[in-house]
């Protein structure tokens, strides 16, 4: 089964309604959502069925029995996430703060501290015989975000239902889960929007991309906005390049559609038309 | 003051609505704690750069004086660290820098070296002093450029305006951890109402007072509308869909700078955002 992520360095610029689209055309049988922060996959795509959902356990988090605690304070010392806090003689620690690394155990002279396993997050798998669709909802406030997108790739893929290609619709930004996003997969197609912040984030997502030799290919959404900074992500692609397969206008229908929970090939719109161009050239591409 | 712009996710104008409110205050400091990508910087094209490194200690390994014993290895809850054929690997990408391989190899045969993660850069654009953290690519965590950049403002008096990362995940906690205000930007559409909920969830969970402002506002905005009048959030403002601002945007100028009528929304903004926190105040004490 191939693999095509979708990756925009940001979030808006329709990483989720080019993903929607391209899951409709390809008739996808297998699907997921490792946007794993703000999950909007399931918002456009109808489900059928009641899914699967299982707690996801990241790092465990420490945890001070008061009773026991010496108030050494070295604990405290030798954390380096400040993790650990005194309030009226009382040491706690803060689950936010925590990266679960385990020092403040191994350095408390009483066994006060100990770590524990915590809930961070929900893992929803959709299935049927013919389709799977594997999305997940980080716990507020949490980290580990990463694993929990491991994860959701890694329950797409479990389950047989004899797809050739899976589509998968990234997370925003450069860090963690992005990285742990690529990793496996066959291709990377960039979103990216006309604006100087847009072209900013799309040579930081291609910089990532590279170093973890993904392959890579390039779209535009809402070309039209700013011609000129269309023109100027083209030619960055041609200078690197990077395969620049295509423009999807801005399209009133866009919001319209997404807002009824529909895909912008459902119906009948330049954003539809266009978003399919992509979607052939993609293919094209991710197969030679 | 200290105002937290959040999104729950990138591209809703949160970059828009901070770098226009820095714009209309009096000198004040606007700080982009959106390492991962940061574009604050790209508005204001700050003058008189200065960088500053920001690093991690990662192991190293001496191999002369490793024996070999695993307990490193063993302890690392982020497999960091490996032993192959008796011989120490670390990888420095998945490394947290918490230091507990050192503290417990008996023969101290782990040392640390500063790692660079990123970089602070700071500089000046009319009143307004811009602090900006950036990730270098292929980092897994700006957490430490975060930390970095709020420890800098943390007895600041001036007008502070943060420019939150996406999402609501650790990193956005760490950003609104001293905020005293938090302002929600959210899209009258489907996923932006999603989206705004969970970063609602996080400023309750914190229990910090805040309000919303409605971006690219159409006719109909009862999606938000109707969620914020439920919940009793305040609407602090609506900045209208609007072709100009689109422009203005996308061709990295600041509106408030650029247009009256903008400079007075972001005016307006700023006074109401203002009033709120006396009224928390006055409520709270």
């Amino acid at each position: 089964m191939k693999q095509l992520l979708i990756l925009s360095g940001k979030g808006g610029t329709g990483k989720t309604t080019v993903a929607s689209a391209f899951i409709k055309l390809a008739q996808a049988k297998a699907y997921a959502d490792c946007d794993v922060d703000a999950p909007n996959l399931q918002l456009v795509l109808e489900q059928s069925g009641q899914p699967e959902s299982n707690d996801f356990f990241g790092m465990p988090k420490a945890e001070i029995n008061t009773m026991l605690c010496a108030k050494c304070d070295r604990c405290r010392e030798h954390c380096r996430f400040d993790a650990v806090s005194v309030i009226d003689d009382v040491y706690s620690i803060d689950p936010f703060a925590c990266e679960g690394c385990g020092v403040c155990e191994i350095v408390c002279p009483v066994r006060a501290i100990t770590l524990k396993p915590l809930v961070s997050g929900e893992l929803v798998l959709y299935k049927s015989e013919t389709v799977v669709f594997s999305t997940a909802q980080l716990k507020m406030g949490s980290g580990t975000s990463g694993m929990l997108v491991t994860e959701v790739k890694k329950e797409m893929k479990a389950v047989d239902v004899g797809a050739d290609l899976a589509i998968i619709d990234g997370s925003p930004g450069i860090g963690c889960p992005v990285i742990a996003s690529i990793s496996g997969v066959d291709m990377v197609l960039i979103v990216a929007e006309p604006s100087v912040s847009g072209i900013s984030d799309m040579e930081r997502i291609i910089k990532t991309a590279k170093i973890f030799h993904a392959k890579i290919a390039v779209c535009v959404n809402k070309y039209d906005t700013n011609l000129e900074k269309t023109r100027a992500i083209r030619d960055y692609c041609q200078q690197h390049e990077i395969p620049y397969i295509g423009e999807i206008p801005y399209d009133e229908k866009v919001v319209k559609t997404v807002n009824e929970g529909l895909t912008i090939v459902d119906v009948f719109c330049d954003a539809g038309s266009a978003v399919q161009e992509v979607f052939n050239r993609t293919m094209k591409e991710m197969n030679p | 003051m200290k105002y937290a712009v959040l999104s729950g996710k990138g591209g809703t104008g949160k970059t828009l609505v901070s770098v226009n409110l820095a714009a209309v205050a009096k000198n004040p400091i606007y700080v982009d704690c959106d390492v991962e990508e940061p574009n604050g910087h790209l508005f204001f094209k700050p003058r008189g750069i200065k960088n500053e490194a920001v690093t991690v200690k990662i192991p190293v390994v001496d191999e002369d004086l490793c024996l070999g014993c695993r307990k490193c290895v063993d302890f690392c809850k982020f497999n960091a660290l490996a032993s192959v054929i008796d011989k120490l690997i670390v990888f420095e990408e998945v490394c947290h820098a918490c230091g507990g391989c050192m503290l417990l190899c008996p023969n101290n045969a782990l040392t640390e070296r500063d790692k660079v993660i990123g970089e602070i850069t700071s500089g000046d654009s009319e009143t307004v002093k811009v602090i900006s953290g950036i990730l270098n690519t292929g980092e897994t965590s700006g957490i430490p450029i975060i930390k970095k950049l709020l420890a800098k403002i943390v007895n600041e008096k001036a007008t502070v305006v943060i420019d939150c990362p996406p999402g609501s995940a650790c990193i956005v906690m760490e950003s609104i951890r001293d905020a005293d205000y938090c302002i929600l930007v959210a899209e009258p559409t489907v996923f932006g109402l999603h989206n705004l909920k969970m970063v609602y969830e996080l400023v309750k969970l914190f229990n910090k007072p805040h309000g919303v402002v409605i971006n690219k506002a159409l006719k109909n905005n009862h999606l938000i509308n109707d969620f914020c009048c439920e919940n009793e959030i305040t609407v602090l403002t609506e900045i209208p869909f609007d072709s100009e601002l689109g422009q203005l945007n996308s061709n990295g100028e600041i509106a408030a700078r650029k247009s009256a009528a903008y400079h007075d929304l972001f005016s307006t903004l700023l006074q109401t955002v203002v009033k709120e926190v006396e009224h928390e105040t006055v409520a709270h004490s």
